[in-house]
């Protein structure tokens, strides 16, 4: 598996904006077994200082995981996405993501590297409003493992 | 400081669930066909299903549902679901490194499933202040 190393520092165009839903967002809580009631009811998410329900920490991976396909599907980096498998995950907020925001995403290639015939991938997505405040930077690791 | 132990159950119907509310539909995290066929022992849960639960932990011991403000891990080893009524089981312990003066706590997170780490350098920053 070799990845053309001459992608480090790529910037990809930003994403069309995500519109994070309340449902969804209750949905993905309810999906991961958090109960907490500022992930699904408004007036307690607004106790703590919210417009709206809170979003469970890495529920910015919905958003993240599909805008970073426009990497992991250039033909011309070579990844072979049936060898892939999630290395690391980070997520630094600067404030958490509530139902009614819309989030651009902007990914940049970190890190590219062959190793032990293996491929590492590292992606930095900053996301933010369509007004450019800043909600959280996501970074992932993928490595596409060697033939055989 | 250690923080009390906590454990989340994993089946396969949770697979499911996660894999329509994420849109992760990786075949690994559902089918043992496919699994098997890229040499994995069964199906899988989703990484980020992982990291979800332990995120979970997380705000639990902060407190509080929005405290998470940097939460990072690296994957060490697939956490094999089979298709019973148990599916298989993840602990979650931590230990608190540091508290800043600006009201924040780092923790280091061991999460295990079967004896084995599945996580390494899993580590958050939650304010636990102001």
């Amino acid at each position: 598996m070799s990845l053309d190393p001459s992608f480090v520092g790529r910037t990809y165009p930003p994403t069309a904006p995500y519109q994070v839903g309340r449902e969804k967002i209750r949905e993905f809580a309810t999906a991961i077994g958090a109960t907490e009631p500022a992930h699904h009811d408004p007036i307690a998410a607004r106790a703590l200082g919210h417009p709206d329900v809170v979003a469970p920490p890495t529920f910015p991976v919905v958003v993240t995981m599909a805008a970073t396909h426009q990497i992991v599907a250039d033909p011309d980096l070579g990844v072979d996405y049936s060898r892939v498998v999630h290395g690391d995950q980070r997520f630094a907020y600067t404030r958490p993501v509530v139902a009614g925001d819309e989030l651009v995403c902007v990914n940049t290639i970190e890190e590219v590297r062959t190793r032990g015939g293996h491929g590492f991938l590292t992606t930095r997505t900053e996301v933010t409003t369509p007004e450019g405040e800043s909600v959280v930077t996501v970074w992932s690791k993928i490595v596409v493992r060697g033939e055989g | 400081m250690e923080l009390p132990t906590k454990t989340f159950q994993v089946t396969r119907a949770d697979l499911i669930r996660y894999a329509g509310a994420s849109g992760d539909f990786n075949p690994i995290h559902w089918s043992d066909r496919i699994a098997t066929s890229v040499g994995l022992p069964g199906v899988i849960a989703h990484g980020m299903f992982t990291m979800a639960l332990v995120g979970r932990a997380v705000a639990e011991w902060a407190g509080a549902a929005d405290a998470v403000v940097d939460y990072g891990v690296r994957f060490t080893r697939p956490v094999v679901v089979p298709d019973d009524e148990q599916g298989t089981e993840i602990e979650v312990t931590a230990a608190v490194r540091e508290v800043t003066d600006a009201g924040l706590t780092r923790i280091d997170i061991t999460a295990t499933c079967g004896g084995e780490k599945v996580l390494s350098q899993a580590r958050a920053t939650i304010r636990t202040s102001g």
